[in-house]
């Protein structure tokens, strides 16, 4: 079990939450981690900005930091108008990241590496374009999908193209992350596991055990890096589509 | 600015009126100096879009893979859905399958900046209102 380098992303259910809709709905240990993500990313927000101080101190500088970092990126894919997604990308960007630096703490499960999570952030991200874009485009919003100076010809053709594109776009950035912190995290468990192996073979294994001891520290080092990454571009191609949201081709 | 004018009380009406102008003055100054301050970091972010870094190859080779992988999965998916309700087995799977190729390769394409996103291929034309 110790070696079983899956053994990380299993769903234990705690206790039951009732039957709704012929469905058993339990409180998991990746309902758990979910909490704990919203928890830890609303108190430290509240707490970082309730001094409301002029010149910040460490954990307001932090807040307003990542405040500064959404703003800009949404600002400079989707315009100033993209401001008024401002909470719902923040808010992805803060459980993204939260949630795939949870992973790192050893015996925490990371949310994000269970695809039906990352895929129904994704899927609240496409609903949210296609909402958006209706409410706001009406039928012009599929202009999205036939582009101008295309001959009649082909235009079927393309915009079939087009829409399953489209239709990509989730499953992608669903699995980018996914498998993303899934492989990381399996990585990193596996060479860890060659440490406990070799160390046990006796004097000659504990020698050798240095090299993938070694790997681990810098496998850790680089999951950090991908922890911030993947939650940087799961938000920078949210502000993406929400531009097609505002502003599609038409 | 009441801080500013009861450390001079003492002093004449003439030197008030002038603190009052250089501290506008400042005012000023501190506003353009504000207002470059943005405008350079509003260009430093445009500059540098894309996350720096060792590891900017890697995240762009699972990118582009995730975003091939998916076009010809939807493609496949709903090339099966279509055969299963309508019975055409097993041609929407191929034509769907040979779609969601061309679909991923445009993916890939728009994932590495060779073709431009929907909403900046195509120019608005004069007489059609814009989304704005």
């Amino acid at each position: 079990m110790a070696n079983d380098p899956i053994h990380q992303f299993q769903i234990h259910e705690y206790f039951p939450l009732g039957n709704f809709a012929g469905m058993d709905f339990h409180f998991t240990n990746s309902a758990l981690a979910m909490v704990a993500n919203v928890a830890v990313v609303t108190g430290f927000l509240y707490f970082a900005t309730a001094k409301k101080s002029l010149i910040p101190g460490r954990t307001q500088s932090v807040a307003e930091l990542s405040y500064e970092f959404v703003a800009s990126t949404l600002k400079s894919s989707a315009g100033t108008e993209g401001m008024r997604f401002f909470p719902f990308v923040f808010s992805l960007f803060m459980f993204i990241l939260t949630a795939n630096l949870f992973g790192m703490f050893p015996y925490f499960l990371t949310a994000t590496s269970q695809i039906i999570i990352t895929f129904a952030l994704a899927m609240l991200v496409m609903l949210v374009v296609v909402g958006y874009g209706f409410y706001r485009h009406g039928t012009h919003f599929l202009g999205l999908f036939v582009p101008h100076g295309v001959p009649g010809a082909v235009i079927p053709l393309v915009s079939a193209i087009e829409v399953i594109s489209f239709l990509s776009r989730p499953i992608s950035l669903s699995v980018r992350l996914f498998a993303n912190m899934l492989a990381g995290h399996i990585t990193l468990k596996v060479f860890a596991g060659f440490v406990v192996s070799l160390a046990s073979l006796g004097v000659v294994g504990v020698g050798g055990a240095i090299v993938p001891l070694l790997m681990t520290v810098a496998l850790t080092a680089l999951e950090f890096l991908v922890a911030f990454l993947q939650a940087y571009v799961f938000t920078i191609l949210t502000c993406m589509y929400l531009n097609d949201a505002l502003h599609p081709g038409h | 600015m009441s801080d500013n004018g009861s450390a001079g009380d003492g002093t004449s009406r003439k030197d008030h009126v002038g603190e009052e102008a250089a501290l506008s003055e400042r005012l000023r100054s501190l506003g353009q100096k504000l207002e470059q301050a943005k405008a350079g970091t509003e260009r430093d972010a445009k500059a540098d879009g894309a996350p720096s870094g060792g590891m900017q190859g890697m995240g762009l080779a699972l990118r582009v893979a995730s975003e091939f992988a998916s076009g010809v999965l939807v493609g496949a998916g709903l090339g099966w859905l279509i055969d299963h309700f309508l019975g055409t087995t097993p041609w929407g799977m191929i034509v769907l399958l040979l779609l969601g190729f061309a679909a991923g390769v445009l993916n890939v394409l728009r994932a590495v900046g060779k073709v431009a996103q929907p909403e900046e291929r195509v120019k608005p034309r004069p007489g059609v209102k814009s989304g704005k």
